[in-house]
């Protein structure tokens, strides 16, 4: 299959091209040297960068603004009130929700995920019944179920993967039927780089009734999302993964679903009207909303999807596909290294394994060459046994990586075989 | 000597690639996994006791050059000591490989001394006394799994 970037490096539209060595200026921790040498980030599956835009944006909230909202009758929470709220717009515009009240600011995906769990899934999965999920999830979309399904009597369900890292969809439609409640998968794997083919994962979950929670961590920084689109009920994601701050994230949820659950946590703002007797929940958003806001971190999700926006995210899809191109056809030449995740429809995740050197060691070497990787089972226990390995090196890319960075990391790993012999 | 070299020594390397008493022992009188769930590095330790001396020792699993090294040199290291010398043991090799006691300090730490070069990676230290905290666990008869967290 031909990428898109290649079709678009084709056609004269210059606009369509992203030069990584201005927008590197945008990030300023990727100026610094670590031990005598520039940075080279490529963990970026782990967390994103943070652009200038989005530390001046918290600064000059906790500067200017700072003060709690929805309650206060003073300019400054007026105006923090306000910046929260419009973050709540520009997140449903980057995910295309049908509305803005469909949008609930959460932890991180995590929490997104216990959310669904716990609210949805308390309420609607009973003894007998299933959830299912595939072998290539993270930690996050696998143990909230198995606690669900430990306390109702439920069965988890896992519908397996090819060599390649791929789901095998015929197995996975063979897994789904009326006992199923809930389909939980990941869009984009965090250890593999696999892009699932959500439309078609949740067309054949609502043949059968079940409904579909979409773990898009990895896929908010490098595909455009369009939840009406990809018609899943539920989509969870990561602020600090999309170049914002850590502890805020989303859980998106159909309107009508998240109107009938039952309340995750209570506490102030999610209620209308308390008595000892008796309360009465707030509406959508407010419901899942308790407690005082990560206010800041809303705020600095406000200024990472504007940042996105002005970048791109057809621009920073391909150069991100661009450079993945490059850096698997660059690794493949490395003798004794094996690439762990090799689907066709993949995202910027270079996993692999050398003969005879473990991860770990790898991650020593080419930290000490500046550059920054993932090694270990990025908390996906079960993937790695699926591939039967403890772990892997993972470099993950950004629009702010290049290839020269590419080409360091080719000699750290040529340094990583000297070192071993 | 760089740091890098510093660490990994030849004779860790050795260790590593070809570790020495690494099997299951199948008279064990005493055996305990060991995990560290940041980076998945399992480690199981069999140790055959002959009243309050370590007669027999050797281990199983997977794990990066320095955690196999060191529980490879540890069985070599420990057959033949008291449970009192090994957990006397323990506590200068942590303190080596904390940083906290130099290398020529301690000449009981034998080959055991080429662990120096950890204390300049903190994040290593877990690897390195992975299989240490798992043999404490198995003399004192804790548990069947213990973890570095």
């Amino acid at each position: 299959m031909k990428s898109p970037g290649i079709l678009a490096s084709e056609q004269p539209t210059r606009r369509l091209s992203l030069d990584p060595e201005t927008v590197r200026g945008d990030f300023p921790i990727l100026k610094q040297t670590v031990y005598g040498k520039p940075l080279v980030y490529l963990d970026n599956a782990a967390t994103s960068q943070k652009p200038q835009a989005v530390i001046d944006a918290m600064a000059n909230y906790y500067s200017m603004d700072n003060s709690n909202i929805h309650r206060g009758v003073h300019l400054l929470s007026e105006r923090a009130t306000k910046a929260y709220e419009e973050t709540r717009e520009k997140v449903r515009r980057f995910i295309n929700a049908a509305e803005t009240k469909e949008i609930i600011f959460t932890r991180g995906t995590t929490e997104a995920i216990n959310l669904v769990a716990n609210s949805y899934g308390r309420a609607n999965v009973k003894t007998g019944d299933e959830v299912l999920i595939s072998a290539m999830e993270h930690h996050s979309n696998i143990v909230p179920w198995q606690i669900l399904c430990d306390e109702k009597g439920a069965r988890l369900r896992v519908a397996p993967i090819n060599d390649d890292g791929e789901l095998i969809l015929e197995e996975f439609e063979k897994l789904v039927s009326e006992k199923t409640k809930l389909v939980s998968v990941v869009h984009v794997s965090n250890a593999l780089g696999t892009i699932n083919p959500i439309r078609a994962i949740v067309e054949i979950a609502h043949r059968h009734g079940a409904r579909v929670l979409i773990d898009g961590a990895q896929a908010a920084p490098h595909v455009k999302l369009d939840v009406q689109e990809l018609d899943c009920d539920f989509y969870a994601f990561s602020g600090h993964k999309v170049y914002g701050p850590t502890g805020i994230g989303v859980l998106y949820g159909k309107a009508d679903l998240l109107d009938a659950m039952p309340p995750y946590q209570g506490g102030g703002d999610m209620i209308a009207s308390v008595t000892f007797e008796k309360t009465t929940y707030n509406t959508l958003p407010y419901k899942f909303e308790a407690g005082t806001p990560n206010i800041a971190g809303t705020i600095g999700l406000g200024a990472a999807i504007d940042y996105v926006d002005q970048v791109g995210i057809e621009r920073i899809a391909r150069h991100e596909h661009e450079l993945l191109e490059y850096g698997t056809q660059a690794l493949s030449g490395i003798a004794g290294l094996r690439l762990i995740g090799t689907a066709n429809d993949k995202a910027g995740v270079l996993s692999f394994v050398l003969d005879s050197v473990h991860p770990h060691d790898v991650g020593t070497i080419l930290d000490r060459e500046g550059i920054a990787i993932r090694t270990g089972h990025h908390c996906a226990m079960p993937l790695m046994a699926r591939f039967g390995i403890p772990a892997t090196a993972r470099a993950s890319l950004a629009f702010y990586n290049t290839r020269d960075e590419i080409d360091k990391l080719v000699e750290g790993i040529h340094k990583v075989k000297e070192v071993f012999g | 000597m760089t740091e890098l070299q510093d660490l990994y020594q030849e004779l860790i390397l050795d260790h590593g690639r070809r570790p020495r008493n690494f099997r299951a022992l199948n008279d064990a009188t005493r055996s305990t996994e060991g995990y560290n769930p940041l980076c998945g590095d399992k480690v199981k330790i069999y140790v055959k006791m002959d009243g309050d001396v370590v007669r027999d020792i050797s281990f199983e699993g997977t794990g990066c050059a320095i955690s196999t090294a060191s529980a490879s040199i540890m069985t070599e290291t420990l057959k033949g000591k008291t449970r009192a010398a090994a957990e006397e043991l323990f506590q200068t090799f942590h303190d080596l490989v904390t940083g906290q006691k130099a290398k020529v300090d301690a000449p009981e730490l034998g080959k055991l001394e080429v662990f120096s070069g950890v204390s300049e990676f903190p994040i290593r230290v877990k690897c390195a006394t992975l299989s240490w905290h798992t043999l404490r666990a198995a003399l004192n008869g804790q548990g069947d799994v213990v973890s570095t967290e």
